[in-house]
């Protein structure tokens, strides 16, 4: 008979046939799971979990002008959407305004365009902040949206002190995959730190950061590499914020991640369970955290664009839905899709109805939320979480071996690694040996479809930059540059620069003017080019 | 940059914009160079001014620019222009990135003299490379 090839997973784990006791007891036993809510958090991070908590649902969406993208938000509570993710235009998540000459072509392209505070007014305007939570995917200008943010529900009444909610605002993977950085490695941690002492202090249930291990996958990392960055990268900014003289249990609860799910459905569970269960021993054993919520790794977790095609591209809705399954066995807070057609163009209406349906029919309809953690206790699930906690550990103590993660990211070597594995898989693909159904397996000859693509029209930067105008012109213009002069102060003298924002976004300066005096200071992030 | 042989095809990958997606421009940056050619990465956020002036002072063969934010069509046209105003007129321009089939006549008549839409192969970029660099 011939011998079957061995099944490895993506991040070189190898599967047996069958697993029993003997195989949990050699990867470790499964003694160390604890309860559900109690540490290590195997089980997830509340008691109740779903019975409780039902998981928030929370698709990425924004485009256009404050205003287009504000009846989209509307859309979306209306059809059950729990919270808001927001996503900016590439100009504003640069730190540049819509008048500006490299801005061109690109204004409310990919997202939401804000200049100012008049913006963030005008796509939140009547929506009950309490109850909608809103994350903002924004990192290199995180500091001015942040601000704004903050701004404009202080001048709606609402409390900052309670306000809830998560801003992205992790640059050590934008460096590494998504590129919007704007400022030096250094520098732009420091910035991450002032916004996490900030919150600390003035905003403490805003989570003021969302380490990404999503767009660290994306770009090419397994799944091991991805959680062990991922955390990695979290205890940077620990580092950084404990050494300006911060408690651990005053700030690491504020520290929530967003991870990827394609591919292997067992392997995600695994990644998941076990990079839980390593997140509460580090917070414990390496920082001597003692609040509980230190210790818990909150997560976004949802259906990655990389699993998606754009060939056969109604099969995405079957991927997203499989990795929806997989979040939500894998304990998620958050949970957002990649809609069908996210493969070509900004999904439209019914593709984001149909991610949201989705998540409603595994709520609702089939039982995912009937009882705590079902997979607990699987021969295999247990073994494999094992498994997968010793690779993450490996790869961080290999990167720590090699200067850890911010001299990785410094020099480059992090992100020529991701990308030798991008190329790696992309060849595997190609080859067939990673199967992918419509790419290298059941392949059709493909009408040329009629597909719906997301309008551009460039009438909307003319709007955008006319509204920009008006605010300009109606500001205290004075008032505007003594406070921007107060932030460059702030930034030179190596103070919190986030007081000073706050002040200067809430007199209506801009998301570019603010950068442009950051960047006076710091300068700008030189990319290091290496393969 | 790494060469193989005589007289290498030198190509220059360009990130024009804003967009920050640059898993695709660097895999097809190492599908070149596997296939024996000479490449240059500009890294992100180029102004069409800075592609042209690498393109000139690097005597490249062709010009691939890599955009997946959906702003390819503008793009395409300011750097046409910019080869242009610096007399870089006989290399190549090839768009790649996430780019519609529909868009890519758009796109030679935004001045590409090629596009490869979304979906495209690396084994298809190494050959339309090789195809249409006449030497």
């Amino acid at each position: 008979m011939k011998e079957k090839p061995p099944v490895v997973w993506e991040s070189g784990i190898e599967i047996d046939a069958v697993y029993g006791p003997k195989e949990v007891e050699r990867s470790g036993g499964s003694d160390g799971i604890g309860r559900p809510g109690e540490y290590p958090y195997t089980r997830g991070i509340h008691p109740g979990m779903y019975r409780t908590r039902p998981w928030t649902m929370r698709q990425y969406s924004g485009f256009g002008t404050a205003a287009e993208t504000h009846e989209r938000f509307l859309y979306l509570i209306k059809h059950g959407q729990t919270g808001l993710n927001v996503a900016f235009d590439l100009p504003t998540q640069c730190g540049l305004d819509s008048d500006d000459p490299m801005a061109e072509g690109e204004v409310g392209r990919v997202g939401m365009a804000v200049d100012t505070l008049s913006d963030m007014e005008e796509a939140f305007a009547d929506i009950d902040l309490n109850a909608i939570t809103v994350s903002l995917t924004i990192n290199g200008a995180a500091a001015p949206i942040m601000a704004m943010y903050f701004a404009m529900a202080r001048k709606r009444g609402y409390d900052i002190a309670t306000l809830r909610g998560t801003a992205q605002n992790d640059i050590l993977k934008e460096f590494i995959g998504r590129g919007t950085w704007i400022f030096p490695v250094e520098d732009s941690i420091r910035l991450v730190g002032d916004t996490i002492e900030f919150c600390a202090h003035e905003v403490p249930k805003y989570s003021a950061v969302s380490v990404c291990g999503y767009h660290i996958r994306e770009s090419g990392a397994n799944a091991a590499q991805e959680m062990a960055y991922g955390l990695a990268i979290a205890k940077a900014y620990i580092d950084h914020t404990l050494a300006r003289g911060l408690d651990i249990d005053d700030f690491a609860r504020g520290l929530s991640f967003n991870f990827d799910i394609f591919g292997n459905l067992w392997e995600q569970v695994a990644k998941f369970r076990a990079g839980r269960r390593l997140w509460a021993k580090i917070l414990r054993e390496q920082y001597g955290a003692k609040n509980p919520k230190s210790m818990q790794l909150r997560m976004i977790a949802g259906g990655g664009g990389k699993g998606l095609t754009v060939q056969q591209p109604l099969n995405n809705i079957v991927r997203g839905a499989y990795y929806a399954l997989a979040s939500a066995l894998s304990g998620t807070q958050t949970m957002a899709l990649c809609s069908y057609d996210e493969a070509y163009t900004i999904p439209s209406e019914e593709a984001a109805r149909i991610s949201l349906r989705t998540m409603q029919i595994l709520m609702d309809e089939i039982g995912l939320c009937d009882t705590v953690d079902p997979l607990a206790g699987s021969y295999f699930v247990e073994s494999t979480t094992n498994a997968m906690e010793e690779k993450i550990v490996e790869i961080m103590d290999d990167l720590d071996a090699q200067g850890g993660i911010v001299q990785g990211v410094s020099s480059g070597i992090v992100q020529a690694e991701v990308n030798r594995q991008a190329y790696l898989q992309e060849q595997r693909v190609q080859a067939g040996e990673i199967p992918k159904i419509g790419v290298n397996r059941f392949v059709e000859e493909e009408e040329e479809r009629e597909v719906e693509f997301h309008p551009y029209s460039e009438q909307e930067a003319v709007k955008q930059i006319a509204r920009l105008d008006a605010v300009r012109a109606r500001r205290d213009g004075p008032q505007v540059e003594t406070l921007l002069a107060e932030v460059r102060a702030a930034a030179s003298e190596k103070r919190n620069v986030m007081p000073a924002i706050l002040d200067a976004v809430e007199a209506y300066a801009t998301v570019g003017e603010v950068c442009g005096v950051l960047k006076e200071v710091y300068g700008t992030y030189r990319e290091p080019v290496r393969f | 940059m790494t060469s193989t042989g005589p007289n290498p095809i030198r190509v220059l990958i360009a990130k024009p914009g804003l967009d920050g997606h640059d898993v695709g421009a660097k895999l097809v940056c190492r599908a070149l160079m596997d296939a024996g050619m000479e490449v240059l990465y500009t890294g992100l956020r180029q102004s069409p001014e800075d592609i042209a002036r690498v393109a000139r002072d690097e005597d490249v063969d062709v010009v691939g620019l890599s955009i997946l934010s959906g702003a390819h069509l503008p793009l395409t046209r300011k750097v046409k222009q910019a080869l242009h105003a610096e007399q870089v007129d006989d290399a190549l321009l090839i768009v790649g990135g996430n780019v519609p089939k529909g868009d890519c006549e758009r796109l030679q008549e935004a001045g590409a003299d090629l596009a490869l839409p979304t979906g495209t192969t690396m084994d298809e970029v190494v050959e339309a490379v090789r195809r249409e660099v006449k030497r």
